[in-house]
């Protein structure tokens, strides 16, 4: 923290105005980039483990492939959505941010309806976390992406209130724009999620 | 898990342990109440977010640590000083390398070091504190609850006893019941966390808040060494994350990763244990690369040689540490084509170290030395090192492997390299930071008491453990018959153990000795030093810099003492400095992941939820939050500075 730490510069966005937001914002990209180590890692071992089913079934026996589909569209349009977001609070317009975040928000919702839909669906049919290697690092995989989702969720909800009791400020601003870092992130976790598990997995 | 199994029982140790953890405490509480020392506890250190301070309660942790995985070694050697030894049975003796193992690498060796750079590099970098205070203190707090969840468990539960390594399946269910290893997956998790966010905490700060003119190439060695760790520990601490998490599954909720039936894969766990291990091991001894440089360099009086291949073979060294875990288990039957390829990789990180040998050899050639305390510790390093490095080169050739492989040449191999590495560079920096963390200086006699004889015991004890290992002795064996003919090279380890253990007790009266009749260091800058800490008084004022210094070239301090005749600070210049303030709840959110990891370990499901959801609510109110931090007016930075400087 220097002097710096609030000098206001009025050039940029307003969420890097502030030396502190500038901090933050390169350090949660660095913090994906943790991430994607993280994932990477669940996805070797998915991809490790993934044929070996034991006595449980396959990929291609269990994957639902309507429910993952509107999963993916509706994890899609969130982040479109949440673009709009970003556009909207670029242009200074706190209404807009709000309403499209509140989209965003009810489509991760969504999201993650279906999929907690479509777990139950799968235990229903004796295949848990417990069954074999290849459904351990499927739920595992699969499920610490929705629980960063629904994470999401519950911080943009913070973010909303604070937008409303505040309104904008450089460190609402940030805010939001590292949250919609996050979900974007997220968004492209799950197009690999659908490419290296639903489809490889229906496919093979 | 039954009542009768809560508290471990049986061992007279134990029991004794028992009686001292309970003593220790009550003195605290009573110390510190009948001093009325509970304020001046919360306000000035668990609720600091001050680097320096923060970086003081991690080395005294790791100074903790390295005391109780000392006790863990001793433990051990007294077992193996001759045949057929009844001091501990073999279910002890799985326990205590196995915390020794974990305890010695990641509660001691990485607190030590990241201690040490949360105290030196915001002030070699001219920064008053790290790019994310708040986080700082509530990495260090992680880690330090972490640290007490892994050490409880040897009166509470049972200890971890699958060595440090953990491999499956004799982690798994199938073979370890207890709730030791639960106590490995939880704990380490903790204190993995916290890491991780020390490696983006200072990899924002050293690449954002450089004091002007600090270029990239300007920066301090030691500086460079914590950068490029930093990147190891982003890439690397999430893969021990993912491995700690799927074990706990495997362990808690009986998932199948590491299982022998249902399709699961035992190797697998060793793969991703070592692709985070490798790396890990790199974690620690960089920095401690960089602390060898800023000593030899400061003590040899000379700039350092080579800075720029220096700085290539640190990227080097950290890109190949990322491609040669196979190694640790060339046994595994990967076949030749993997074995060689992963052998030659190895085998390659001898060149970029080889350089930096050269090059510290170099800035000593002509030097005017000074033989320092912290100058003999690093100058022992450089021969030390070499032999733990050659005969790593060694255990590199996967064919030749397959005789070494898990033998005392092994045990003896990486204690030359961690030791002589890490643990000698720990002292080194020590020594040589001590003035700027407590404003006197560490006794010098005593210091080299301390050096020779942990210097000559560490080559007492471990020297012969290549010829044990050569002799066929296996490591994690706990006894073995006398036929064997390998009772005198035990007996002589033994000897330099206990060797070693002496030296720490001399490291210990000297930090009390030093503290009562110690030479204050009134100058900041006993030793003449070449970086920006030095420009600052000791200790530092908790703003550490009045005003920004302005580096004008690599020795930055050295530079303006030859030019200005010192760091020069005129009192018009001052401006009111922001600061962050001081904040309870990375305490006590550490607190509730304690809390949670302790459920989880004992399944204990409604304590483990408990714990997360004050775990989100410390996230919620740091999210409400609007704290900016504070400013301190000039004249406060005048009065402050007229202080500090009264002696200089
Ligand atoms: C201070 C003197 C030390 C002594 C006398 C000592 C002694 C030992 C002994 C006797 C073993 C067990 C050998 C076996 O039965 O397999 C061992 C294992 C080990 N030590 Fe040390 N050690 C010392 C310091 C250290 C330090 C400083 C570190 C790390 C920074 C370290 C890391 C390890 C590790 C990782 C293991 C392997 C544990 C396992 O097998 O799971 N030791 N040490
Ligand atoms: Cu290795």
């Amino acid at each position: 923290m220097g002097e710096a730490a609030h000098r206001y510069d009025g050039t940029l966005p307003l969420e890097y105005r502030t030396q502190e937001s500038r901090l933050n914002i390169l350090g949660f990209w660095i913090f994906l980039g943790a991430e994607v180590a993280l994932f990477a890692t669940l996805f070797a071992t998915y991809l490790v483990l993934f044929q070996r089913t034991g006595s449980g079934p396959t990929a291609g026996e269990l994957f639902e492939v309507k429910d993952v589909l509107i999963e993916t569209l509706l994890l899609l349009t969130s982040s479109f959505t949440c673009g709009l977001a970003i556009f909207e609070m670029r242009r200074g317009r706190l209404a807009g941010l709000l309403a499209w975040l509140l989209v965003t928000l009810l489509l991760g919702a969504g999201f993650i309806t279906f999929e907690i839909r479509e777990f139950i669906h799968y235990v229903h049919e004796g295949a848990t976390m417990q069954t074999s290697a290849f459904l351990s690092s499927f739920f595992v995989l699969v499920g610490t992406h929705g629980a960063h989702v629904s994470l999401g969720i519950g911080w943009m909800i913070l973010i909303i209130i604070q937008l409303l009791q505040r309104g904008f400020t450089p460190k609402t601003a940030r805010k939001v724009f590292i949250v919609s870092l996050y979900w974007h992130f997220l968004d492209v976790v799950w197009i690999f999620i659908f490419t290296l598990v639903y489809l490889l997995g229906m496919v093979i | 898990m039954k009542w009768s199994e809560f508290f471990v029982t049986g061992e007279p140790l134990i029991y004794a342990a028992d009686v001292a953890i309970v003593l220790t405490m009550v003195g605290i509480v009573f110390v510190l109440t009948y001093f009325k020392k509970w304020k001046w506890l919360w306000n000035e250190w668990l609720t600091t977010v001050d680097h320096k301070k923060i970086g003081v309660m991690y080395i005294i942790c790791a100074v903790l640590m390295l005391f109780r995985g000392g006790v863990d070694a001793l433990l051990m050697r007294a077992q193996l000083t001759a045949p057929n030894m009844k001091f501990l049975d073999a279910q002890h003796y799985n326990e205590i390398f196995t915390t020794h193992g974990t305890i010695m690498i990641l509660f001691m060796a990485m607190p030590f070091i990241i201690g040490l750079m949360n105290i030196v590099v915001p002030l070699q970098i001219g920064a008053r504190d790290v790019a994310f205070p708040y986080l700082n203190a509530l990495s260090f707090w992680l880690f330090f609850f972490g640290a007490l969840l892994f050490n409880i468990s040897f009166v509470i539960g049972g200890s971890p006893d699958a060595g440090w390594t953990a491999y499956f399946p004799l982690a798994g269910n199938e073979f370890s019941h207890g709730v030791g290893n639960n106590y490995y997956a939880v704990a380490l998790q903790i204190s993995g966390i916290g890491t991780l966010m020390t490696g983006i905490n200072f990899l924002v700060t050293i690449l954002k808040m450089r004091a002007p003119g600090m270029t990239l190439m300007r920066m301090p060695m030691f500086t460079w060494t914590i950068l490029i760790t930093c990147v190891l520990i982003i890439f690397a601490f999430p893969v021990l994350t993912v491995a700690l998490a799927l074990m706990t599954f495997d362990r808690i909720f009986g998932t199948q990763f590491f299982t022998m039936a249902n399709g699961g894969m035992s190797m697998l766990w060793a793969n991703l244990f070592w692709i985070w291990g490798h790396p890990e091991v790199y974690i620690v001894i960089l920095p401690s690369f960089g602390i060898f440089s800023e000593v030899v360099s400061t003590f040899a009086q000379k700039r350092l040689f080579g800075y720029k291949a220096m700085v290539g073979s640190i990227v080097g060294i950290a890109f190949l540490s990322f491609i040669v875990w196979v190694h640790h288990f060339f046994t595994m039957g990967a076949g030749p084509a993997v074995n060689s390829a992963f052998s030659i990789t190895t085998m390659a990180i001898a060149i970029p170290t080889g350089v930096k040998i050269f090059n510290w050899l170099f800035t000593i050639r002509k030097g005017k030395i000074r033989f320092t305390t912290a100058m003999l510790w690093s100058l022992a390093f450089i021969p030390n090192f070499v032999i733990g490095g050659v005969t790593g080169v060694m255990l590199a050739m996967a064919a030749a492997d397959y005789q070494y492989h898990n033998s005392y040449f092994l045990i003896a191999h990486f204690h030359y390299v961690l030791i002589a590495g890490t643990v000698f560079a720990c002292f080194a920096g020590l020594h040589y930071w001590y003035p700027k963390m407590f404003g006197h200086i560490l006794n010098e006699r005593l210091g080299k008491w301390t050096f020779w004889l942990f210097m000559i015991g560490f080559n007492i004890c471990f020297f012969p453990m290549y010829f044990l290992g050569l002799m066929g002795m296996t490591r994690r064996m706990y006894t073995y018959s006398a036929d064997l003919g390998w009772t005198p090279l035990n007996v002589v380890a033994t000897v330099g153990a206990a060797l070693m253990g002496i030296g720490f007790i001399v490291l210990c009266y000297n930090i009390y000795y030093s503290a009562r009749y110690g030479e204050r260091d009134m100058t900041g800058d006993p030793w003449n030093g070449r970086t920006l800490e030095w420009a600052t008084a000791s200790p530092p004022v908790h703003y550490n810099f009045p005003v920004t210094p302005v580096v004008e070239d690599l020795d930055a301090y050295w530079v303006m003492k030859k030019k200005y005749g010192g760091f020069q600070v005129k009192e018009e210049d001052l401006k009111p400095i922001h600061m962050p303030s001081n904040s309870g709840r990375p305490f006590w959110m550490s607190v509730a992941f304690f809390v949670a990891g302790f459920g989880l370990v004992f399944k204990w499901f409604a304590l483990a939820i408990v714990g997360a959801l004050f775990i989100v609510l410390g996230l919620i109110l740091r999210s409400f939050e609007d704290d900016d931090g504070y400013y301190i007016p000039v004249d406060e930075i005048k009065r402050m500075e007229r202080a500090a400087r009264k002696g200089a």
